[in-house]
């Protein structure tokens, strides 16, 4: 256990080795590690990215979903609408017909009831001139009783 | 156990004698009687001779050791590092971005300044002293007795653990001690250092009290600036020469019939599996304190020159 110049042989060493250990061991390894953590960080901020990047395309699919489905939804409310409206204007027109039909039958009817009532009361006229002939088995001068017969038919 | 007739002492004796060489001078003599005609360099053979070398004497177990772990040390992660891929770390280099990655974090809190040496340094000094300390735990009588062995020479001394050798952690110390100094002049020039050292802790604001004040300042600064190098290198030399020679008192016991043959490998098992933290945790207080050292020979007191 004597001090002896190990001493200084022991310090040169130490010197040698950290400066062989400065030069050519830490920068290598030091920049491999950096240039790692360098690539780690890329690949977590690209993740990253990608991350929201679908998050945004989820987000847009489901935006066109919902707007498409609006769409649908404003077609069909369009359609039936539009369905609601033909089926009012076809009821509209089938009841207008209707009534036309109806006042024109009316108006036929009520034609054919004149005409009808005419033809009696001329018939009526005739018959009653001819019973009154036969009651007072004479013949009446018709033109000379027109008048009264007239009457006697416009009562009938 | 290293021969049947050596006593307890002798043993431990033997163990923590270092393999020496060095100058013995002119008529020294020698430890199996014969004189020295003239002085020459030589292997010791005895601690009373590797003793007598005085300082002009080199620990040849403790520098080949610890160049040899050094140089392990430099090889694999020098390869690593060239090896190295930003892809896929395979095993090996994962384990050394983890040790680098572990360095890297603790150098930057407890070194705030800009070095680009203190890292490395940091990561030399703990891969390297755990390395050595590691020794502590090969079991003491393999590698001195295989190398007994292979030069045949039953007496060789032969320390494998170069952190037992104050030596080697004074010097490591000293290194430290020495890069302290020069970046303290590099960062604060020679005359900012030597206001460091003679300034403080003292001041008055008058000159002619500070110049009174030197001499008190530069005695507290100079023992606190060397303490540092000589409690560092004591600090590390301690804790494992201390481990090693328990190791080696366990050792002893093994010889000692067959519950000592139990009992002493019991304690081994133990003392190794406590030793594991201790050598971990003297690498590393070895490397955080270097680092400190240096944090604070960049530390430039400036808001307390302001101050006065």
């Amino acid at each position: 256990m004597n001090i002896n110049l190990t001493l200084i042989g022991q310090s040169i060493t130490f010197l040698f080795f950290v400066w062989f250990c400065w030069k050519f061991v830490w920068p290598p390894l030091l920049g491999v590690m950096k240039e790692r953590e360098q690539k780690i960080a890329d690949g977590l901020a690209d993740a990253e990215h990608a991350q929201k990047d679908l998050e945004l395309a989820k987000r847009k699919a489901a935006e066109q979903l919902k707007e498409a489905k609006d769409q649908a939804n404003e077609i069909i409310d369009g359609a039936n609408k539009r369905a609601n409206q033909i089926i009012d204007e076809a009821k509209q027109a089938a009841h207008s017909e209707g009534d036309r039909l109806k006042a024109a039958a009316k108006a036929e009817i009520d034609q054919e009831v004149n005409r009808a009532k005419e033809q009696l009361r001329s018939r009526v006229a005739d018959l009653s001139v001819q019973g009154a002939e036969k009651i007072l088995a004479v013949n009446i001068d018709a033109k000379a009783h027109d008048d009264l017969i007239d009457k006697l038919a416009a009562e009938l | 156990m290293a021969g049947e007739a050596q006593t307890a002492t002798g043993y431990i004796q033997h163990h923590l004698q270092n393999m020496t060489y060095g100058k013995l001078p002119a008529g020294y003599t020698r430890a199996d009687g014969s004189v020295l005609s003239e002085s020459s360099w030589t292997m010791a053979h005895s601690s009373q001779e590797a003793a007598d070398m005085g300082f002009w004497a080199l620990h040849v177990d403790t520098l080949g050791w610890s160049i040899g772990l050094g140089l392990i040390f430099c090889f694999l992660f020098a390869r690593a590092a060239k090896k190295a891929t930003v892809d896929r770390p395979t095993g090996f280099q994962s384990f050394v971005e983890l040790v680098t990655d572990f360095i890297d974090k603790l150098v930057k809190e407890t070194f705030p300044h800009r070095n680009t040496m203190v890292a490395p340094m940091a990561l030399t000094i703990f891969v390297w002293v755990f390395l050595m300390n590691l020794m502590d735990l090969v079991p003491v009588d393999w590698l001195p007795m295989a190398a007994a062995k292979i030069s045949g020479n039953d007496h060789l001394f032969f320390k494998v653990v170069p952190t037992t050798d104050p030596n080697a952690t004074l010097g490591m110390a000293l290194a430290v001690f020495a890069l302290m100094i020069f970046f303290s002049i590099r960062e604060k020039g020679a005359l900012g250092f030597l206001k460091e050292l003679t300034l403080h802790p003292f001041h008055t604001g008058k000159w002619f009290f500070d110049v009174l004040l030197i001499p008190m300042n530069f005695l507290l600064e100079a023992v606190s600036l060397v303490a540092k190098p000589i409690s560092l290198g004591l600090r590390l030399f301690g804790n494992l020469y201390a481990g090693e020679m328990i190791f080696i008192l366990i050792a002893i016991v093994f010889g000692v019939g067959v519950f000592g043959f139990i009992g002493a490998g019991l304690l081994h098992m133990g003392w190794a599996i406590f030793h594991v933290l201790i050598i971990i945790l003297q690498a590393f207080v070895f490397m955080v304190l270097s680092t400190v050292y240096m944090a604070m020979a960049h530390h430039r007191d400036d808001e307390h020159e302001h101050d006065q």
